[in-house]
């Protein structure tokens, strides 16, 4: 697995593949995409990051724990929901506000939070299991 | 009546509970008075119902209520009556002296605390159940005592002698307390009403007496351990003694007696009633006589009388008369006050003295002359001397037995046999311990502590003071009670005077003599009875252990046949259900006409049309064949692996081609994740080369399959053939703009409308997350 | 093309349960994906099956003008597959480490639960 050309296109294929994965997150409103898929993307880059450089330098790498990136997914994922007990509606009523920043507007809303829980919580759980079961392989 | 009252006879029930809860605690801080302390909440209730005395005497019934369950017009209501009201005041007044008397002879015992809370429960139950009115709650109570009665018995848990006594006493008494509760049941569907006071005389002329009154029966011969079930109570023995006063003598079992009473008014009187009741006491009297004269040791023998009394009063509800019933008030008050009283005595010797064996005791009336007092008056009132209660209660059951027909006699000469032999042992119990030569004990005793004294002192004094007032004790006792149970007025016709002309006396002096004959007869008698019981070989006790290790054996025997630990035939037997479940409404009754209108029977051809699919199509489908046969036939890992992936990308392909991109982007995503992760963990593991299974394994699995599948295409065939209700989807559809704002529609469901769901998803998935890291963790501990 | 699909579908669940009754955990293991695969085609022919435009609506637009795939059985599946992923994943580290200690992938020989000479309940109080 440990090719040198795998190793060194293996950065730039995660940094692309990452950028993807937001942008898939963020559209998913509108079109094709969606927490889900953009976690599942942004895993399939840190496995093959794991697998290239070692899950030890891909654990340095992300910094924080993948399974305390998933769980900070679900907070933020059940805090959305909370959000509307401040207009008083029920749990999980959607919020939308519309920034205008010049030329474009740009919406924000609880339903876009949620689903960036959403793909926290894929994107941590399967990258730590990935990370979890390569590091089993080279110990 | 006021909102007060209500509240208040409810509390009567509630306050022990409560007391239960605090009991340890109070027993913490307030170590060597915890039982004064405790004692105050019976006392608070014994001084309560004696308020409640005078109404009731003046209307004849208080009742009660105070909210249940509302939605289903339950309500927790009570009822005073006389009769209840009597039983109440035993409970809590001897429960008083037991709570004081426990305080002394537990001293220092490490979990007394533990035993004043069951104790107290017990005391909350009891009271609830006496007092109880809606069916539901006398049911509740009613299992409230077995359980508390299950926990006082075994409360010495580590000897084995003490848990078989509570299994039994639970076990024997839950069977009686499932009776009473469809029995219950049955009078509610025949009255339609959940209160016991709320009906008269619905229940003897409906189809429903012959079963409600053998639920009643059975119950009642249980609780109140009447042949063949009496073998618990002397077991029940293995209770410390406070327990066996209270409990086993005075109260819980008396609740057997008392919903025989209670039912009197509506299911009594009838010769089936009367038969059964008559014939099953009266051989319980004679039996649990002759059981106690077969003991040596002091407790054993007074469990045995209990069982006598209990069937003497059995047998007394079933005579049924007036005078019956009035012996049957007077013997429940006389018994539990000497009954607890002797129970008392010989916990004190015990205590004191070290040894309960009748043959081993004599002389203590020296070193314990309170402790003899006690057990004097306990005694004499016992024998039936006059002066006491239990003359008036002899005199009573010979009262009504006075008109000379052989099922009057009959039952006559079982009665002072019974009360002889009973007269007997109280001679026995009272007189060998106490007088005659000293003999040495184990421990050289004195004086029991005055909390153990006060006890037996009170409560036979309590029966002589009732005994010399005939007409208070007609009016407040007799009467009230009488009435409740017969369901019309008594009238009470006690005196202190004697007639020598009245039956009734000489056959009260030919019960002494013959007692006094059993007593000095004891040692020959013991020795006759005890050789019999050897003949006879096998008990009842015997037998419950013989049914209850055959249950533990027959358990194990099922456990092992549908715990047989073979995975694969656990699955083959949830697929075999499967195919039946699939197979049976689609195939067998009929579903399959859905798909092929009658209409259209003939007409095979128009069903049996080329589906209309595109050539790359076919080609996504066959795909998905050729990865599933491959899976099946993967001779290694890699090829396993990767037909794995073939069959998940068909899958991939069908979603974009019929709709749904967002489906084919997260399983091509998954699939190619899945090949990575098996990739990693596969190599490390050893897939056969062949498959392990035998041909006739393999066909049984293969035609399973095959049927499940045919049957799941079928079904769904059928589905497909029916209508679908669009009705949630074309509102998704519809409003996924307007009032989402979002034109996915697929991720307006996940996040907006069905986010609470997903919620719960995130989290299943992030709990699988951490199930793998902790099962990976552990792998790294271990090497 | 309905019949096409529903007879795909009784493949996949009759190769699935094939492989979940082999006594082998691995191909255990790939039977439950086979089986899940199934379910997912399952529902989703269930909620009928369209050629039409993906249930996205285009720009611009209030409602879809022309008829599009039915997006609640959609919408389930998203979430059942990478569930069944994140199960599969369990599965496959669960098998893995009861190969690891029990040196076993034949259910029959893993009977740490239930074992063959397990004791008789004790006759006892």
């Amino acid at each position: 697995m440990n090719t040198i050309i795998f190793r060194t296109m293996a950065p730039i294929i995660v940094c692309i593949m990452l950028v993807y994965a937001v942008y898939i997150c963020l559209r998913g409103h509108n079109e094709p995409g969606g927490g889900f898929i953009g976690g599942l993307i942004a895993a399939s880059s840190i496995a093959i990051l794991g697998m290239a450089n070692g899950a030890e330098a891909t654990r340095r790498a992300l910094r924080v724990d993948p399974l305390s990136i998933a769980g900070i997914g679900v907070q933020i994922a059940a805090l959305s929901g909370l959000a509307s007990l401040f207009t008083g509606s029920p749990f999980m009523t959607s919020i939308w506000l519309y920034l205008e920043l010049g030329e474009t507007i740009v919406p924000l809303s609880t339903p876009m939070a949620f689903d960036i829980g959403v793909f926290l919580v894929v994107f941590g759980t399967i990258s730590a299991i990935a990370l979890g079961l390569e590091e089993g392989e080279a110990g | 009546m006021e909102l007060g009252t209500d509240a208040s006879i409810a509390l009567v029930a509630i306050a022990p509970f409560a007391a239960a809860v605090l009991a340890p605690l109070v027993h913490h801080f307030s170590r060597p008075f915890a039982g004064w302390v405790l004692a105050l909440v019976p006392a608070g209730i014994v001084w309560f119902l004696l308020t409640m005395v005078d109404p009731v005497l003046a209307t004849g019934a208080i009742s009660a209520r105070i909210g249940w369950v509302p939605a289903y017009g339950l309500d927790l209501s009570f009822y005073v009556d006389g009769l209840s009201l009597i039983f109440a005041l035993t409970i809590a007044g001897v429960g008083t002296l037991v709570t004081l008397y426990a305080g002394a002879y537990l001293k220092g015992h490490a979990h007394l605390g533990r035993f004043f809370a069951f104790l107290m429960a017990f005391m909350g139950a009891m009271l609830g159940l006496v007092l109880a009115d809606n069916m539901l709650a006398l049911f509740l109570f009613w299992e409230a005592t077995s359980v508390t009665s299950f926990l006082l018995i075994g409360f010495d848990n580590s000897r084995m002698a003490a848990r078989r006594g509570a299994i039994q006493a639970l076990a024997i008494t839950n069977i009686g307390g499932m009776a009473l509760l469809v029995g219950l049941l049955l009078v509610h569907q025949a009255t339609g009403v959940w209160e016991l006071s709320a009906f008269g005389d619905e229940i003897r002329g409906s189809a429903f007496y012959g079963p409600v009154l053998a639920c009643f029966l059975l119950a009642a011969f249980t609780k109140s351990a009447q042949l063949p079930f009496h073998f618990w109570l002397p077991n029940a023995m293995e209770a410390p003694t406070p327990v066996s006063a209270f409990l086993h003598s005075a109260t819980m079992v008396q609740a057997g007696v008392y919903l025989l009473a209670r039912v009197t008014p509506w299911l009594g009187g009838t010769p089936v009633w009367t038969g059964i009741l008559v014939s099953i006491g009266g051989a319980t009297l004679l039996w649990g006589a002759l059981g106690a004269l077969r003991q040596t040791d002091l407790k054993q023998m007074l469990a045995q009388t209990t069982i006598a009394s209990l069937g003497l009063s059995v047998l007394l509800l079933g005579l049924g008369s007036s005078y019956a019933i009035s012996a049957v008030v007077l013997y429940f008050v006389a018994h539990a006050l000497y009954k607890a009283g002797l129970f008392m005595v010989v916990g004190a010797v015990d205590h004191e003295a070290g040894t309960r064996d009748i043959t081993l005791l004599g002389g203590l009336a020296d070193r314990m002359p309170v402790t003899f007092i006690g057990a004097a008056l306990a005694g004499l009132a016992m024998v039936g001397l006059p002066l006491t209660l239990g003359f008036f209660a002899k005199e009573e059951m010979y009262l009504g037995l006075l008109h000379w027909q052989w099922s009057d006699i009959a039952t006559l000469v079982v009665l002072v046999a019974g009360n002889a032999l009973l007269a007997g042992i109280a001679m026995l119990v009272v007189v060998k311990p106490f007088l005659g030569p000293e003999l040495p004990t184990p421990k050289a005793g004195h004086e029991a502590p005055v909390t153990m004294l006060v006890g037996p002192i009170l409560l036979g004094a309590a029966g002589m003071v009732a005994a010399v007032m005939p007409d208070w004790l007609g009016q407040t006792l007799l009467q009230p009670g009488a009435s409740a149970i017969l369901g019309q007025p008594v009238e009470s016709h006690l005196s202190l005077a004697i007639h020598p002309a009245n039956p009734v006396l000489w056959l009260s002096l030919a019960t002494w003599a013959l007692g006094f004959l059993v007593y000095q007869q004891a040692a020959t008698l013991r020795t006759v009875l005890r050789r019999l019981e050897a003949r006879l070989g096998w008990t009842a006790d015997k037998m419950f252990d013989a049914l209850m290790f055959g249950l533990i054996r027959f358990a194990g025997a099922v456990t092992r046949l549908l715990h047989h630990g073979r995975l694969e035939l656990y699955l083959v037997t949830v697929f075999a259900v499967l195919a039946v479940a699939l197979i049976v409404p689609v195939g067998v009754l009929g579903g399959y006409q859905l798909l092929l209108p009658n209409a259209e029977l003939g007409n095979w051809s128009a069903w049996l049309t080329w589906p209309e699919l595109a050539l790359y199509e076919w080609g996504v489908v066959l795909l998905a064949l050729v990865g599933l046969l491959a899976v099946l036939a993967a001779p290694n890992r890699l090829v396993a692996i990767i037909a794995l992936g073939i069959q998940g990308a068909a899958v991939a392909l069908i979603f974009l081609l019929f709709g749904a991109p967002d489906l084919a982007f997260t399983q091509f995503t998954v699939e190619v994740l899945s090949v990575v992760i098996l990739a990693l963990v596969m190599t490390r593991l050893r897939l056969d080369e062949r498959d392990p299974r035998e041909w006739e394994d393999l066909a049984r699995d293969g035609t399973l399959a095959l049927v499940c599948g045919a049957g799941i295409s079928l079904l769904l065939m059928v589905v497909l053939a029916g209508d679908l209700d669009t009705r949630l989807s074309d509102f998704f559809a519809a409003t996924s703009v307007p009032i989402a704002h979002g034109a996915n529609v697929v991720n307006v469901i996940l996040v907006d409308y069905r986010g609470f769901d997903t919620l719960g998803e995130i989290a299943v998935v992030m709990g699988a997350g951490m199930a793998v890291m902790a099962l990976l963790r552990r792998r790294k501990v271990a090497s | 093309m309905d019949q096409v699909l529903a007879v795909l579908v009784g493949c996949f669940m009759a190769v699935g349960i094939y492989l979940l009754l082999s006594r082998s955990v691995i191909r255990m293991l790939l039977g439950l994906v086979v089986f899940g695969n199934g379910v997912n085609l399952l529902i989703f022919t269930a909620g009928r099956l369209t050629r039409a435009a993906a249930p996205i609506i285009p720009a611009g637009l209030a409602q879809a003008e022309g008829p599009m795939a039915n997006p609640l059985p959609q919408a389930l599946i998203l979430t059942a597959i990478v569930i069944g992923f994140a199960m599969f994943s369990f599965l496959l580290v669960l098998a893995y480490r009861a190969y690891q200690s029990l040196d076993a992938d034949d259910t029959d020989t893993m009977r740490v639960a239930e074992p063959v000479d397990a004791p008789n309940p004790p006759l006892s109080y």
